[in-house]
This record gives C-alpha cells, sequence and structure tokens, in this order.
C-alpha cells in the first residue's frame, strides 16, 4: 500500500483550519462560533500527529501535544459554554451582534 | 579643638523640634502649654549659646591674640562638581557667636512676653510653631558655612515671616502686608541668588571661608579671573557683591528696597519685636559682615553700601519724624539704625584700626537688638492695654503703665545715645569711625542721630505724657488692634509681660559696658578703642538738645508741633506720606511694568503657549473621531483584525523581511 505523502494531510488540516475561520467570522451564534474554534484546534492536532510520524518517528512529543490541546479543548469548551449561558441570560440570546455595548 | 563645639548643633535643632511637636500636635494635643514648650526649648538654646560664647570669647576661642574661625560640623550634602558643593556646616566665629546670643536672647524674652501676650489666641499653638521656626531658621543662617546654605535658611527666615505677619490672615490689611513683605524680599533674593552664582562660578567653590581665601588674595587665579571679566564697564567681582548686597538690602529693608517694613507691622507685635527689629532685619548687615574680606577688595561695592545705608538711615529719620502709628515710627526707626549699621561696615576697612567701623557695626547691631526689641515690647504692651496703634489714642499713660513707662524711656535713651545708656557706644563707635573716613557721611550720621533722639522722645512723651489719661482712652475703637478684644483689663498685663521689659532694661543699660573691642573685629585681633570725650560732646549735646525740642513740643498738649509742621509745608506732607516711594512702586508696577511687560507675556503665554497645546488636542480629537468605529464592539470584527494583522505580519516577515 502506497503511503499518502505529507503533503495531502497537510491539505486537509488546512482546509480545515480555513473553514473552521469561515465559520467564526460568518456566523451568528456563539455555539456555532464555539465548534468553528473546535474545527481549528483540530486542524492543529492533525498537523501535529502528521508532523511527528512524518519527520520523528522515534519521538511522541506531537502526540503528547496532541492530548494536551484535547484535555484544555475540553475545559475550554466548558468556560465558553459557562459564558454563553451567562450572556443568555443577561441579554436573552446567544447571538454576538446583540452583545455590542463595549464600544466607543 | 574642632569637635568640642559640637553642641552648639543643638541651638538650631531644638527650635527645630519643638516646632515639629508644636506644628503636628499643638493645636490638637497641647493647646494649653504649647507657650511653655517653645518657651523651655528655648530656653535651653539660650543657655548653650552663652556656655557657646564663654567657651569661644574667654576659653579656648583665641590662638596668639587672635580669634580664630573654627568649623565645627560639615557635611558635604550636593556635590555638583569637584569643590563646588553644597555644604551643610557651622562656623564658629566671633560674628555668629554673637549672633547666637543675640538671637536666642532677644527671641527667648519674645517667647515669655508672648505667653501673656498672645493669651486666648484661637491659634496660640501655630503662633510658637511658627516662633520656633523662625529661631530655627535664623540660627542656622547665623551658623551657615556655605553661602548656599546661608541663602536656604535665608528663604526659611523670609517664608516664617511671611507666616508671621499673615498671623491674623481674616485681617485684609495683614494679608496685604504679608503678600508685599514675600514679594519685595523674593525680589531681592533674586539678585541674591545671582550674586552667588557669580561668586561661585568664579571662585569654584560655595564655601565661606574657602571663598574669602581666594577673593582676598590679590594674586590667587580665581581674583585674577573675577576682576578682569567685566559687564557693563563693571567687574564681575562689583557685580557679584553689588547682587549680594541686594539681597542683603531687601532683608535689612534699605532703600529703596524698605518699603515692606512699614507695613510688616501688621503682625502681632512680639513677631515685629523679634523679627522686624532684633534679628531677621540685620540679617543683611550679618551677610555684608560675613563677606566683609571681600567686599573689602572691591572698593565700589563697598561705597554703593555706604552710600545706601546713609540714605536709608536719613530718609527714614526723616519720616519716622511724621508718623502717627506708634509701631510705624518703630519701623521706620530700625530702617534708620540698620543704615547705620550699613554705612559703618561701608567705610570699614578690613583688619588693623581702620577696620573700627566693622566693630562699631557689629557693636551696634548687638546693642540695638536689645533695646528696640524693649521699644517694640513695651510698644505691644501699649497696645494689649489701649488696643490701638495710633499715638492720638494714647496720653498720659506713666501712671497706669509704671514699669512699661520706665522700661521705655530706658530704651530711648538708648537709641538716642546719651551715656551710659548702650546705645551711646555703639553710636559713639560709629561715628567716630565716620569721622576718620568720610566727613560727609559724619554729618549725615550726627543730623540722624539727632532726628533720632527727637522722633524716638516725640513717641514717648506722646504715648506717656501728653494729655491725661482718661477712660476714653480705653475705648475701643476701629484701629482696634491683635484682636484683644476677648480680655479688655486694665493695668500692665501679667508678669510674663513685665519680666521680659525689665531684663531688655537691665541690657538696655548694661551692655554698652562690654568690651566689644576686644572681642569681635574684622580680624580677630583685639583694637583699642578710643572713646574721646571730647568728642563725644557733640553728638550727645545734639541728642539733648532734640530731646528738649521734642518735650517743649509734646510734653503736653500745644500747637507748636502743628506749628512747625505747617512751616515745613510740602515737605512735612511729603514725609508724612513716605516720600511717595509706594506710589512710585504702584506707578512702575500698575503703569509701566504690568501694560508693558505683563501684559505681552500673559498674551503669549495665553496665545501662542496655550494655542500650541489646544492645537495639539484638536488634532488629537479630529483623529480619533475619525477612527473610533474600529472600536465597534463586534467581537467578530476583532477576530478580523487580528488575523488581517498575522497575515500582514507573515507576509512582511516571509517575503519582505527575508
Amino acid at each position: 500500500m502506497q503511503e499518502i505523502p505529507l503533503t495531502q494531510i497537510l491539505f486537509v488540516s488546512t482546509a480545515l483550519f480555513f473553514i473552521g475561520m469561515y465559520g467564526l467570522f460568518t456566523r451568528r451564534n456563539l455555539i456555532t462560533m464555539l465548534m468553528s474554534i473546535e474545527l481549528m484546534l483540530n486542524s492543529v492536532n492533525i498537523n501535529f500527529v502528521a508532523f511527528n510520524k512524518y519527520l520523528f518517528p522515534n519521538n511522541l512529543d506531537g502526540l503528547f501535544f496532541t492530548l494536551f490541546i484535547i484535555t484544555i479543548a475540553a475545559a475550554e469548551a466548558a468556560v465558553a459554554i459557562a459564558i454563553i449561558i451567562n450572556l443568555y441570560r443577561s441579554h436573552n440570546s446567544i447571538d454576538v451582534d446583540d452583545a455590542t455595548e463595549m464600544k466607543y | 579643638m574642632m569637635s568640642n563645639y559640637f553642641y552648639i548643633l543643638w541651638i538650631p535643632l531644638l527650635p527645630l523640634i519643638s516646632f515639629v511637636i508644636l506644628g503636628l500636635f499643638g493645636r490638637k494635643y497641647l493647646s494649653g502649654i504649647s507657650g511653655l514648650i517653645g518657651t523651655a526649648s528655648l530656653l535651653t538654646s539660650t543657655l548653650l549659646s552663652f556656655v557657646a560664647a564663654k567657651q569661644y570669647f574667654f576659653v579656648d576661642g583665641k590662638v596668639n591674640g587672635v580669634f580664630q574661625k573654627i568649623v565645627a560640623f560639615k557635611f558635604t550634602w550636593l556635590e555638583f562638581s569637584p569643590g563646588l558643593s553644597i555644604d551643610l556646616g557651622m562656623i564658629i566665629d566671633p560674628i555668629s557667636v554673637m549672633m547666637l546670643v543675640v538671637v536666642t536672647a532677644v527671641s527667648l524674652m519674645v517667647h515669655v512676653f508672648s505667653l501673656g501676650y498672645m493669651k486666648g489666641e484661637e491659634r496660640y499653638a501655630t503662633y510658637y510653631a511658627f516662633l520656633s521656626l523662625f529661631t530655627f531658621s535664623m540660627l542656622g543662617l547665623i551658623l551657615s558655612s556655605n553661602i548656599f546654605q546661608v541663602y536656604m535658611f535665608w528663604e526659611l527666615v523670609g517664608a516664617s515671616s511671611f507666616l508671621l505677619i499673615s498671623y491674623y490672615f481674616n485681617k485684609p490689611a495683614a494679608v496685604a502686608a504679608s503678600k508685599k513683605a514675600f514679594i519685595v524680599t523674593r525680589f531681592a533674593d533674586l539678585g541674591f541668588l545671582i550674586g552667588i552664582l557669580i561668586l561661585g562660578y568664579y571662585g569654584g567653590t560655595l564655601d565661606i571661608g574657602l571663598l574669602i581665601e581666594r577673593f582676598t588674595s590679590a594674586s590667587s587665579t580665581q581674583f585674577i579671573s573675577i576682576t578682569n571679566a567685566s559687564f557693563l564697564g563693571a567687574s564681575m567681582l562689583t557685580w557679584g557683591l553689588t547682587l549680594l548686597f541686594m539681597g542683603g538690602a531687601g532683608k535689612s529693608a534699605m532703600f529703596p528696597l524698605h518699603v515692606w517694613l512699614p507695613d510688616a507691622m501688621e503682625g502681632p507685635t512680639p513677631v515685629s519685636a523679634l523679627i522686624h527689629a532684633a534679628t531677621m532685619v540685620v540679617a543683611g548687615v550679618y551677610l555684608v559682615a560675613r563677606m566683609f574680606p571681600v567686599f573689602s577688595m572691591d572698593e565700589t561695592a563697598l561705597n554703593i553700601v555706604t552710600y545706601v545705608g546713609a540714605a536709608s538711615a536719613l530718609f527714614a529719620a526723616v519720616i519716622a519724624c511724621t508718623q502717627t502709628d506708634i509701631k510705624r515710627v518703630l519701623a521706620y526707626s530700625t530702617m534708620s539704625q540698620i543704615g547705620y549699621m550699613m554705612f559703618a561696615l561701608g567705610i570699614s576697612k578690613n583688619g588693623g584700626e581702620a577696620g573700627l567701623g566693622y566693630m562699631a557695626s557689629m557693636f551696634h547691631l548687638f546693642t540695638h537688638a536689645f533695646f528696640k526689641s524693649l521699644l517694640f515690647l513695651g510698644a505691644g504692651s501699649v497696645i494689649h492695654m489701649v488696643h490701638s496703634n495710633e499715638m492720638k489714642d494714647m496720653g498720659g499713660l506713666r501712671k497706669l503703665m509704671p514699669v512699661t513707662h520706665i522700661a521705655f524711656l530706658i530704651a530711648c535713651l538708648a537709641i538716642a545715645g546719651i551715656p551710659p545708656f548702650a546705645g551711646f557706644f555703639s553710636k559713639e563707635e560709629i561715628l567716630t569711625a565716620a569721622f576718620h573716613e568720610n566727613k560727609i557721611i559724619y554729618g549725615i550720621a550726627l543730623f540722624t542721630a539727632a532726628l533720632t533722639s527727637f522722633y524716638m522722645f516725640r513717641l514717648y512723651f506722646n504715648i506717656f505724657w501728653s494729655k491725661e489719661a482718661t477712660t476714653a482712652n480705653h475705648a475701643h475703637n476701629a484701629h482696634g488692634h491683635d484682636n484683644h478684644d476677648a480680655h479688655d483689663h486694665h493695668g500692665e498685663g501679667p508678669w510674663v509681660m513685665k519680666l521680659p521689659l525689665i531684663i531688655l532694661a537691665a541690657c538696655a543699660i548694661g551692655v554698652g559696658f562690654i568690651p566689644f573691642s576686644n572681642l569681635v573685629t574684622s580680624d580677630g585681633k583685639a583694637l583699642e578703642t578710643h572713646i574721646d570725650i571730647a568728642f563725644s560732646i557733640a553728638p550727645v549735646a545734639l541728642s539733648v538738645l532734640a530731646i528738649l525740642l521734642a518735650a517743649s513740643f509734646y510734653k503736653n498738649q500745644n500747637e507748636k508741633s502743628d506749628k512747625i509742621a505747617s512751616a515745613f509745608g510740602g515737605f512735612y506732607t511729603a514725609a508724612h506720606k513716605k516720600f511717595y516711594v509706594d506710589e512710585v512702586y504702584i506707578f512702575m508696577t500698575k503703569k509701566i511694568i504690568f501694560p508693558f511687560i505683563g501684559q505681552p507675556i500673559a498674551w503669549a503665554d495665553r496665545n501662542i503657549v496655550d494655542g500650541f497645546m489646544l492645537l495639539l488636542a484638536k488634532i488629537t480629537l479630529k483623529i480619533s473621531e475619525q477612527i473610533k468605529g474600529l472600536q465597534s464592539g463586534k467581537v467578530q470584527n476583532y477576530a478580523m483584525y487580528f488575523f488581517g494583522g498575522i497575515v500582514a505580519l507573515s507576509i512582511l516577515f516571509i517575503y519582505i523581511w527575508k
């Protein structure tokens, strides 16, 4: 079986990253935005794993980093959702365009 | 020999401690005993300074018959360049030890007197705090070994004088007087500062001892450079010394910078006795005496000192004859006597028998401090009873106030130069010196001496004789002074007010017999005094004549004085109006300085300086109004900027800045 070249994996992760970014910039719903951020994080995870396998197959550093990022992402999701709930309680909405008081 | 004068440090330190304690806690916790605290600390200082004087003059000050200049303590505080530094030090020499005695003794008398005089005042503790501050600054000024240190204490003295003049700060006249005193002396101090800088620049040091050493040897490089540099036709030495003298003239109320002194009488009377008669106003004389060896190298500067002093002496004596406010008479008399001290310095030479003027000036400073503070305290006692400063509200008080009467009479005789009172000896020395050096000055001095006797006895007779005492004298009137309405007692006041009068009267009789010419001279060597009986006849006879004249005018109410006044006509009016010096100042400031200098500068400040700043502010405002939309409050916008920034930086670092 022919091995998948690194460039293709990087292509997937880049695509994933920009999809996430597109979602972050265009969606107004905070939950969706949070999901977009998770996509971007996962694209980074793919990069870590891919580079680890192709460049330093004898080390495990990249995998460890990935595990850490997954853990942190879980915690971060909990905090983000708590913020969103609080926003909903005060603004009765989770639309970012409704929370623009902090301006000039 | 250096270290055994270290205790002198306590003399100025004790009043400072008492100032801090009274200033911080006085009004709240110590209001009743603050006077006692101030007086006790000063009593200790006084005793210490007597000990110091005894040790210096009679035990170890003399080496081979010459009094030494001892630096008791010194530490470098600010060093600008090697050699040019501001030190804090204490210099012990005949004049500083003499001044220590004068200042602490007079200050102590004033502290004691104030225990009675200021009793019941609301800001009693504050008053004593200020008195302590003043005493500390004055003692510091005396002991300074560095000319910049002199300057610092000089300003402190001015500030405490300001505080004490405006002690009754709800009286507009007192506030105006304090501002006037401060501004006039500050103006003079500008000259002082420039003078210090000139001397420091050419001398390469600010240390008084070194300055004197360098500027008195005609071959030193510093002396050659300062005499060769010239500005507007006069050498820099002349300029430096004249500007130094300007500072002294401002503090010592010499013509034409005297205008603040008569107004300063708005302060409480004991303050006038301490600051504006005995101690602070002689600081100018002290400064010239301190720098005298340098002054003696420059004829022009000495001549300026002489003629300014003589002119002030005569000018003030003439005005004093026409004033009706008793404290103002005394103020002008102070100015006149300081004029005496100044010209006595001016005609003196450094060292030897020709240094008689220097010694006479210091002697007069010493005796004057006692009898003038006695006169002021006596006047304070009178004002305390009559509640007025005006002569017309007084008269016939000799029976009501016997102690004050006798003390005042002694002081008048002393200032008039009648033997054997103190003023006689010092004035004789001055007249002798003037006679040997400069006949014009001698003439002025003699005439002034006669005028002095006249106006002092005019004052004396008006207060204690003239009409008979009536109860009407005690009526409160519009001039009611010093807010003493609260305790309207009659009689002379408590013993704390009489005791200083008695002590000072004893001094006014006794201090003339101190063999001053053995102790305080320009070069530290003893002089042979030559009081010539024949020489003294003329001045004493003139004084007696003037006293008799005053007696015939004022002992009983009569028309003679009015007739004479109208005979002098315009001259009398001019003198009564103080020769319009104040008016000239007002004209100069309001009609010339304000419209031609002040207003253009104010315009430039408002329009150019402020305008530039406003322009900057306006530009900032305009720009920020344009770009404030960036802060939209939308999270996604910020994320966009962030992303845009990263892309821009990536492009920059990857493709452009390789």
